[in-house]
């Protein structure tokens, strides 16, 4: 299978890959179009829109095929004794498609904070309603003070594809162990700077900006939170906070290496009205002790008057944990083949980046 | 029958043709359009049914009144335009 990358933009999708030992850009698809996710499985690529106009849309594209619309996620018709719920029952936007473990299915997180599972390939999708009928979820708060939660990370244990974990900005990690028949909210340890003393510790008082695991060590999950980064040991039930992360302790996007369970990556911003780099320098934190240290990267990264911000889904690696990429609200598209230690920028100015994928295989 | 015609934005998702169709209501007219063309309704509808934030429709040179339930009424000589409102950049 070629290796690949597909970088979402704001203005259509682009497709990379190596050419003599650089990256570059090989196709665009969807030019002008607002792309919000992205899941490349083989020669299978879904790419979600988010048309300003016309709507959330989903599309596949099957090895050297053209692009397939397909059905989109949508919600059930809203009961009448619903009309207090503070939340859409329509579909905002596709945040991110995880596969399901299984195949033909998949799972899709979106705005306003609905779960959906598809088993055949994108085809067709159902709404989790377990999670969404709770009455728990009225709680849940929007993503950046609008009216609508999002489910930012899904993650599918690789040894049982029952056991789901969700994040969601902003109602902290929620947990299946069923399939979906049934939720719990599993965040122990986390923190909420802004919200009152009494409710600081609250697990559904929790932005979850975004969740990656250890795809070999599964229990090893790693949390880029609004107040700063945490880990679980124990599949995302008890977090503790990793105070060593440098140089700030904010952001939004985190990549767990796929082996060793000591090694991820974050991109910290200046908090949180800001959300801009410290010292407008762009710079990767990577901790290869499980939080205790941290080196912080720079090598072919802009370091001057530079002010891109990662987006949760901006940041990817790699089955080989030695590549990621890097992609930003400037436009800025950065790659390393060695773990971060250096980056290189494809020739491109691209519009803002809202989400990089490499293709697995 | 009434002629329901549809903005040019949209050929680059998928085709929409004017479409002459029966119907007393906004709602009604657009419904026999999407029997034909399924894909089409989600284009302009939201999950509930109701008009896109983003989608303005006009009968005769006027906004329609209703956007949730789309009950204004039309008649057999309407002209029904479908297009974008503005926004974005």
């Amino acid at each position: 299978m070629a290796e690949r990358l597909y970088v979402g933009t704001r203005k259509g999708l682009f497709e990379l890959a190596p050419d003599n030992g650089q990256w570059d850009i090989a196709a665009t698809h969807f030019l002008g179009d607002p792309v919000s996710a992205v899941l490349a499985q083989g020669d299978t690529v879904y790419a979600a829109l988010d048309l300003g106009h016309f709507g959330a849309k989903l599309w596949r594209r099957d090895g050297a095929d053209s692009w397939q619309e397909l059905a989109v996620p949508a919600f059930p018709p809203k009961p009448e004794d619903a009309a207090d719920d503070p939340h859409p029952w329509s579909l905002g936007k596709i945040w991110v498609i995880e596969p399901g473990g299984v195949p033909g299915r998949l799972w899709a997180g979106t705005m306003p904070g609905g779960l959906f599972r598809s088993d055949d390939g994108g085809e067709s999708w159902l709404l989790n309603e377990p999670l969404w009928f709770m009455p728990e979820r009225r709680q849940w708060q929007g993503v950046a003070g609008g009216e609508q939660p999002g489910i930012s990370s899904v993650l599918i244990d690789p040894r049982n594809p029952d056991d789901i974990r969700v994040g969601v900005s902003t109602a902290g990690v929620w947990a299946s162990t069923d399939g979906g028949a049934s939720w719990s909210i599993i965040n122990e340890g986390m923190y909420n700077e802004y919200m009152p003393p009494e409710q600081k510790g609250l697990p559904i008082a929790q932005d979850i900006h975004r969740l990656a695991r250890c795809a070999a060590h599964p229990e090893i999950v790693w949390c880029q939170h609004h107040n700063g980064v945490f880990r679980s040991e124990d599949r995302g039930h008890n977090w503790h906070e990793i105070t060593a992360i440098r140089p700030s302790k904010f952001g939004f996007a985190v990549a767990a290496h796929p082996r060793d369970p000591d090694t991820a990556w974050f991109v910290p911003a200046v908090k949180d009205e800001r959300r801009i780099p410290m010292d407008g320098k762009v710079v990767v934190a990577r901790t290869r002790d499980g939080g205790r240290s941290f080196d912080v990267l720079r090598n072919g990264l802009p370091q001057r008057y530079a002010y891109d911000l990662v987006w949760r889904h901006a940041l990817a690696i790699d089955a080989s944990g030695e590549r990621l990429a890097l992609g930003s609200t400037s436009g800025g598209l950065w790659i390393s083949e060695d773990c971060g230690d250096s980056w290189s920028a494809p020739e491109a100015r691209l519009p803002p980046i809202s989400v990089v994928r490499f293709a697995s295989n | 029958m009434a002629t329901v015609r549809f903005t040019s934005a949209l050929k680059r998702f998928l085709a929409a043709p004017p479409a002459e169709v029966a119907g007393a209501t906004v709602g009604e007219a657009l419904a026999a359009v999407f029997e034909a063309r399924p894909a089409l309704r989600g284009y302009v509808l939201d999950d509930q049914g109701a008009l896109r934030r983003h989608v303005a429709v006009y009968i005769g040179g006027e906004a329609v009144r209703d956007r949730v339930k789309l009950s204004d009424p039309i008649g057999p000589e309407d002209d029904i335009y479908v297009f974008q409102a503005l926004t974005g950049g």
